[in-house]
């Protein structure tokens, strides 16, 4: 039987699982809507296409599917890049379906034409132009197999308006054909010989663990690799639930604003085993004085991020799981004993930088100090929630205070850092993971970028919630002008705001407004009573604070501001 | 240090952009490339040459094996192979100085295919440096233009230089 283009699309999306999507229509995208219409698959609209890519990005990293959404050509799928960017850095597994105009109106700037296969080009994993409805079930199959396979990332599929009414017959193949990608999964033997024999002869080894980890779902072999050999594990910020962060072996995260142990222990080591992370400028610090004297093991599934930034010396390329169940299988034939007197003094040098230098703040403060509802949102929800961020201070705040016992439980823009990304990710978290509690811990200045998604979740009666760490500021930019622009506070003021509490009742939502420190527990406790809409949590905070440790720009790891 | 990389791409939309745009976007130089199609239905070959120390290098042929659409990448550099461009020169000439000219060109192996009272075009090919040393003797006689192909590379042997099956 032939179906029309936008018929074949949507029974291609069921053949790939997809249950639900986030989409805003357009003209071009009418007929793919009426065929949508009849769907089981469930629709969700945002108010913003920017916030239904996020959405659809929360919902990926939560639940570890391919997130999908639509976009209409133009503005609609303009609207949507931020969202590609931000997925392709953060190696988020996306479909993007976007509108296009009729082929035959394709480049004569036709009304809401837009190039954005080619807008898009340097930010997509791969990217499709659909020119006949024959091709459009392979194009499907091979864009959920490239956007979840290997390295994830968003994959752009434009569709143009004409090949969606056209007829062709319905046949989904059973597997891609892609000659030219074939990303590797099990490791190199020999290199992981290689790695292990050094591992061993190792003083002071650390294991740096990033978002590979959490992504491939490796956090039991990462976190038995630590056990058999007592080495200490530090992550990336996005490695964060790649073990559980209340694990003895986890030392915590590095970086701008990780603790100062892992910052200290990544000064000095004599070997280093980095797993699934790109050696970003926020993680490293100044190159020169990251880990000088160690020679280093690179896992990880793109070879392009093994010596890109910093110089490795045996690298090895697969999947993280993948290899790591290797390198269990091989553990047992090397001797952890051998060094484990220097080993375990290294342990305790570290863990006294720990001691002697955590994360804290004025805990006796009559102010509501930020870190203070971190905490409490931690206390309250016994550490389960899944933590969505914005970007900026309330960002560091939530990695520092907030410890993650699972992977995927902590959904943050670290690679490409969009302000408005928190609130509608946390939505789609929330989406595809109903029944766990889902926190957006925001900043007044990123909650105001996508704000407009309250109605989204009152709609769909998503019960997210977000704790706005309310400082009236762009509290990183305030903090960068504070301790580097002799405090000239340039355009980083927010005194005019929305009264959040009478914003969120508008849409039917709930909003709260805390101003002393002893009604903060007690609001996040309330907020958990809601189940059918989202509670918006205004937290009047101490506009001073600032977020230590901090290792400036231009600075290397051990070269941290503590105040 | 100049690399000739030899990369073999499937035939499909906006591949050539994809691949200049990487090399625009993080930065690497592209000193030429050339494309056009093989004997196999729907594979293209493109050769670029380029420039950058042994880490740029590496990462450039890393991130070209990251996109879908490239089948292979090789550097040539790296192989004993040959290396030709070629290009079209249009020379003014006088009575006065054309046999003088023609011996240039034949000493070059180049071949004149176009000729008026006052000019000549010449086609040459060769690596880079016999083209350039062509340009250099031709400069005084006054060249009115050149149109070059950039380089395109082969390994030497019976083996193929980017065997893709």
């Amino acid at each position: 039987m032939k179906m029309t283009g936008a018929e074949i699309l949507v029974e291609s999306l069921r053949k790939e699982g997809v249950d639900l999507l986030f989409g805003y229509p357009g003209g071009v995208l009418l007929g793919i809507y009426d065929t949508l219409f009849d769907s089981d698959i469930k629709h969700i609209l945002p108010r913003h296409e920017q916030g239904g890519i996020h959405a659809a990005d929360g919902y990926a990293r939560a639940t570890g599917k391919v997130g999908v959404c639509f976009g209409t050509s133009g503005p609609g799928a303009t609207n949507l890049v931020t969202g590609i960017c931000n997925a392709q850095m953060d190696s988020v597994p996306l479909v993007v379906l976007t509108g296009q105009v009729a082929t035959s109106l394709i480049g004569g700037d036709a009304f809401q034409e837009a190039d954005i296969i080619g807008i898009t080009r340097p930010i997509v994993k791969h990217s499709y132009l659909i020119s006949n409805p024959e091709e459009i079930t392979t194009v499907i199959k091979e864009a959920f197999h490239i956007a979840a396979s290997g390295r994830p990332g968003p994959v752009v599929i434009d569709l143009p308006k004409d090949i969606m009414a056209q007829k062709a017959e319905f046949k989904y193949p059973a597997k891609v054909d892609l000659p030219g990608y074939n990303p590797t999964v099990k490791g190199h033997l020999g290199q992981i010989k290689k790695m292990l024999r050094m591992m061993e002869g190792a003083k002071k080894p650390v294991i740096y663990m990033g978002g590979g980890v959490v992504i491939s779902g490796a956090n039991e072999e990462m976190a038995k690799v630590s056990e058999l050999t007592g080495i200490p594990v530090i992550s990336s910020f996005l490695g964060k639930g790649g073990i559980p962060g209340t694990h003895e072996n986890y030392i915590g995260w590095l970086g701008m604003h990780g603790n100062y142990a892992s910052n200290m222990a990544m000064a000095e080591p004599d070997f280093i085993l980095a797993v699934g992370t790109r050696f970003s400028d926020r993680s490293t610090g100044r190159l020169d004085g990251f880990a000088p004297n160690a020679t280093i093991a690179h896992i990880d599934v793109d070879p392009s991020s093994i010596s890109k930034n910093v110089k490795i010396d045996v690298p090895i390329v697969g999947d993280v799981k993948a290899v790591l169940k290797q390198v269990l299988a091989e553990i047992e034939k090397y001797s952890w004993d051998k060094n484990l007197t220097s080993r375990k003094d290294w342990m305790a040098k570290i863990k006294a930088w720990d001691k002697k230098q955590p994360f804290g703040y004025d805990r006796k403060a009559d102010i509501i100090k930020p870190q203070y509802v971190v905490e409490s949102i931690y206390k309250v929800t016994k550490g389960e929630a899944i933590i969505c961020t914005e970007v900026g201070q309330n960002q560091m705040w939530a990695g520092q205070f907030y410890k993650f016992k699972e992977p995927r439980q902590f959904i943050s823009s670290g690679g490409l850092g969009t302000m408005g990304f928190g609130f509608p990710a946390a939505i789609g978290a929330k989406l595809g993971c109903p029944e766990k509690e889902v926190f957006d811990i925001a900043g007044d200045g990123s909650f105001m970028m996508n704000l407009q998604e309250i109605c989204t979740a009152v709609q769909y009666n998503v019960a997210v919630k977000v704790a706005i760490l309310n400082n009236k500021y762009l509290g990183m930019i305030r903090q960068w002008q504070n301790m580097f622009f002799n405090n000239r506070y340039s355009e980083c003021c927010l005194d005019c705001q929305p009264d959040f509490v009478k914003l969120a009742e508008s849409f039917n939502a709930v909003g709260m407004r805390i101003e002393r420190k002893e009604d903060v527990e007690g609001a996040i406790r309330e907020s958990l009573k809601i189940k059918d809409k989202p509670v918006i949590m205004d937290f009047c905070v101490d506009r001073d604070e600032n977020v230590f440790p901090m290792i400036p720009a231009g600075a290397a790891v051990n070269e941290m501001l503590l105040k | 240090m100049r690399h000739t990389i030899s990369v073999l791409v499937e035939n499909k939309f906006g591949v050539l952009s994809r691949i200049s745009g990487l090399f625009s976007g993080r930065g690497y130089n592209i000193e030429s490339l050339s494309v056009n199609k093989t004997l196999e239905e729907g594979i293209s070959i493109m050769t670029i040459v380029t420039s950058g120390d042994d880490a740029i290098i590496e990462q450039i042929i890393k991130q070209l094996r990251k996109l879908v659409n490239v089948l292979k990448v090789r550097d040539v550099s790296q192989m004993d192979h040959i290396e030709r461009e070629m290009m079209l020169l249009k020379v003014r000439t006088e009575k006065t100085n054309r046999s003088e000219i023609f011996n240039i060109i034949n000493t070059f192996r180049g071949k004149t295919i176009d000729i008026t009272n006052n000019s000549l075009v010449v086609e040459i090919t060769g690596a880079k440096d016999k083209l350039m040393a062509f340009v250099k003797v031709l400069e005084p006689y006054g060249i009115i233009e050149v149109g070059r192909t950039g380089a395109i590379a082969l390994s030497r042997g019976s083996k193929p230089t980017t065997d893709f099956k």
